[in-house]
């Protein structure tokens, strides 16, 4: 492992190289910029393909071509720009093509501001493009870790035949930190793909297509990505989990905000509040069951976010009424301080100590 | 004129009638025929005129003629 | 009657290159008519086996299963985009883009224009019929003034929907296009032409000079409400007059 300081784009970029991305296709936006800078300069130098699109629309669009022709390839964008890869994104899923979409998301809706923020959750793991499908999502805290989860998307994508996105935001993509590299793979050694379009010679040809006028056609194409999207529930899964074992709270949160919360933790025991943390790192596959277990013994599970609240949803479906579900939001590129999420943390464990005393809440 | 013959794949032909329009020599005609789509046919009513220039198939939509022409006999 | 072929050798036959399957479109229509077309050119080139069609939303959106060479689909006017991500990881492969004027000159004109600018080694084939068929007959960014279509009922006006874009010239314009030229089809002398302007694009391409645009001006015989023999007769008539045909760039 190499170890290098970089900042959150640079080491999503060089991640994919080193994970066999030959083409990257992007459009600037804010605050990713550094992202597509490092793959124009980077990419010619391992022989691959780069392109300044016209728009994020024409961007998601070439990854649909060289997808198609069986390259590993990549594009990246910020929330309103994802907003506008969503069509691409939706043909690729229905087309059965991997790719790997970045979005270091800001604030929002509209043209919002830079600053980070987490309202894109819905739009990623809930299908924020049109029709049935789903997206494998991947949420870093830290930049090594978004280095680390970049090299994972590709090998999902390409294993599953779907598009993976990396949740990040503004903040980790500007931010330096040390990361470990991982040594480049060999793109010869990737495992072939053969409905790639390559040229029909001695074999019938492959057809690319999210097309199927036939009902009863296209009710078996989703049958067959329906499994697909099963196996990766049952087998893809991941989240981490901080001093869960005597919790009496537990956070909830992802990205910026389950590093942020990582630190919450460690004041709220300090101050005698048996806090515990589940970050989840795949947004979808959601860690529904990891959830409903600590839930089973847990009264409060406290979702923090930077948005007015979409992945407390989730968290809601996953406790099913087994524990208290309040949720704590910043917004607009707001980023909460430790102290202010503690506070929240320390009512609702007061709150929970009067209950049990008998003490009925104001 | 040199002798020639349009070959009509009548399951390919939708009867658009630009075949019999293009034919300098008034070989093809509507016969009365249809196929199995319900499209009448173009068919070789005059044979015997035909002498395989290929414009029928040259301005055919649905590729559904070929055309074959006698050798030349050598001098 | 003579039948037999015995004897005879072939003046005309199907091009290896074209799949079995029946074209789905209507009677007349020269959408089939181009698409014999580009199997027969690819027959002659050589290159069935190394030929990818990107086939666009619309008439044509079957476009990838008419040939015995892979094929795409592409989202609605993405074509351009698609073509290049193949033709950018695979330079080998011969790319063609194959769309109508919905998709290439209104939905997906931005691409239409950046893939020419950058001179991507691709050839587009460019079907104007002048209104958006699969659709049920809407006008497109090429009806003519004063052409009905169903949402332009009293014809187009230019003073609400403007006139009638002429993709041809506007890439001319350009810097990077190495061949751009406008054909018709209403009679076997111009199918010939457009044989050869397409052979002409695809050689290019082969070559590895750049960006070919070969537009057609084809018939709807469904959406303009005439039989295929009078289409052809108003598209040699009419249109054009509002789309001159000629090679406007040719590099090669």
């Amino acid at each position: 492992m190499e170890r290098q300081l970089m900042t959150g784009n640079e080491a999503m970029a060089e991640a994919a190289l080193r994970a066999g991305c030959r083409a990257y296709f992007g459009y600037p936006i804010t605050p990713q910029n550094e992202l597509l800078e490092y793959m124009a300069r980077r990419m010619p130098q391992v022989g691959g393909a780069f392109v300044q699109a016209e728009s994020e629309v024409a961007a998601i669009n070439m990854c649909y071509g060289a997808a198609a022709a069986g390259v590993r390839v990549m594009t990246s964008s910020s929330s309103p720009g994802v907003s506008l890869k969503m069509e691409g994104i939706s043909y690729m899923a229905g087309a059965d093509l991997p790719v790997v979409v970045v979005n270091v998301a800001r604030g929002g809706p509209g043209l919002g501001n830079i600053a980070p923020a987490q309202g894109d959750y819905f739009q990623a793991t809930k299908g924020g493009g049109h029709g049935d499908y789903r997206m494998i999502v991947l949420a870093p805290s830290t930049v090594n870790e978004a280095a680390a989860l970049t090299q994972l998307a590709f090998d999902l994508a390409d294993k599953y035949r779907v598009p993976a996105m990396v949740l990040a935001d503004g903040m980790l993509g500007q931010m330096m930190e040390p990361v470990e590299l991982p040594p480049f793979v060999d793109v010869g050694s990737l495992p072939p793909k053969p409905w790639a379009l390559s040229g029909a010679q001695g074999r019938e040809p492959n057809y690319v297509a999210s097309f199927a006028l036939d009902p009863y056609d296209l009710r078996e194409l989703n049958r067959r990505r329906l499994a697909r999207y099963q196996q990766i529930e049952a087998h893809e899964v991941r989240w981490e989990e901080v001093q869960t074992e005597d919790a009496e709270v537990l956070l909830v949160a992802y990205g910026t905000m389950g590093r942020i919360a990582k630190t919450v933790v460690r004041l709220a025991r300090a101050e005698g509040t048996r806090a515990g943390l589940l970050r989840p790192i795949t947004l979808w596959p959601f860690p529904y069951g990891p959830i409903r277990r600590l839930a089973q013994r847990i009264p409060v599970v406290l979702t923090v976010e930077l948005s007015m609240g979409q992945m407390v949803e989730d968290v809601r479906l996953a406790v099913e009424g087994r524990a208290q579900t309040p949720f704590y939001g910043e917004m607009g590129g707001v980023v909460p301080t430790p102290r202010d999420i503690l506070q929240e943390v320390k009512a609702h464990a007061l709150q929970r100590g009067k209950h049990e005393a008998g003490v009925r809440p104001a | 004129m040199p002798k020639g013959t349009a070959v009509i794949d009548r399951e390919r032909c939708k009867g658009c009638g630009v075949c019999l329009a293009t034919c300098p020599f008034g070989v093809l005609e509507f016969t009365g025929e249809f196929n199995s789509s319900g499209y009448p046919v173009a068919q070789m009513a005059h044979p015997e005129k035909c002498t395989g220039c290929g414009l029928c198939a040259l301005v055919c939509p649905d590729v559904a003629i070929e055309v074959h022409r006698e050798e030349k006999v050598a001098a | 009657m003579r039948s037999s072929v015995e004897n005879m050798k072939p003046v005309f036959v199907r091009p290896k290159s074209l799949s079995d399957k029946k074209f789905t479109y209507c009677p007349g229509c020269h959408h089939g008519l181009i698409t014999r077309i580009l199997a027969q050119v690819i027959d002659e080139l050589g290159i069935q086996e190394r030929t990818v069609m990107v086939a666009p939303v619309g008439c044509a959106v079957f476009a990838y299963e008419w040939f015995r060479c892979d094929g795409v689909q592409a989202a609605h006017g993405r074509a351009a985009a698609v073509a290049t991500g193949i033709k950018r990881v695979r330079p080998d492969l011969v790319v063609i883009s194959y769309q109508g004027d919905g998709d290439l000159a209104a939905i997906g004109l931005a691409e239409t224009i950046h893939a020419a600018n950058r001179g991507e080694k691709i050839s587009v084939i460019f079907v104007n019929n002048q209104i958006y068929g699969m659709t049920g007959g809407q006008m497109a960014p090429t009806t003519l003034v004063g052409q009905h279509a169903t949402s332009c009922p009293e014809g187009r006006n230019p003073q609400e929907a403007g006139y009638p874009i002429r993709m041809a010239e506007l890439l001319a314009t350009l810097e990077a296009p190495v061949y751009v030229a406008r054909l018709a089809l209403f009679d076997p002398k111009h199918v010939l032409e457009t044989t050869k302007a397409v052979r002409k694009a695809l050689t290019y391409q082969v070559q590895g000079k750049g960006y070919s645009f070969v537009e057609i001006l084809a018939n709807c015989p469904t959406g303009w409400r005439m039989s295929p023999v009078q289409a052809n007769k108003h598209i040699a008539a009419v249109v054009t007059k509002a789309f001159p045909l000629g090679e406007f760039v040719d590099k090669g």
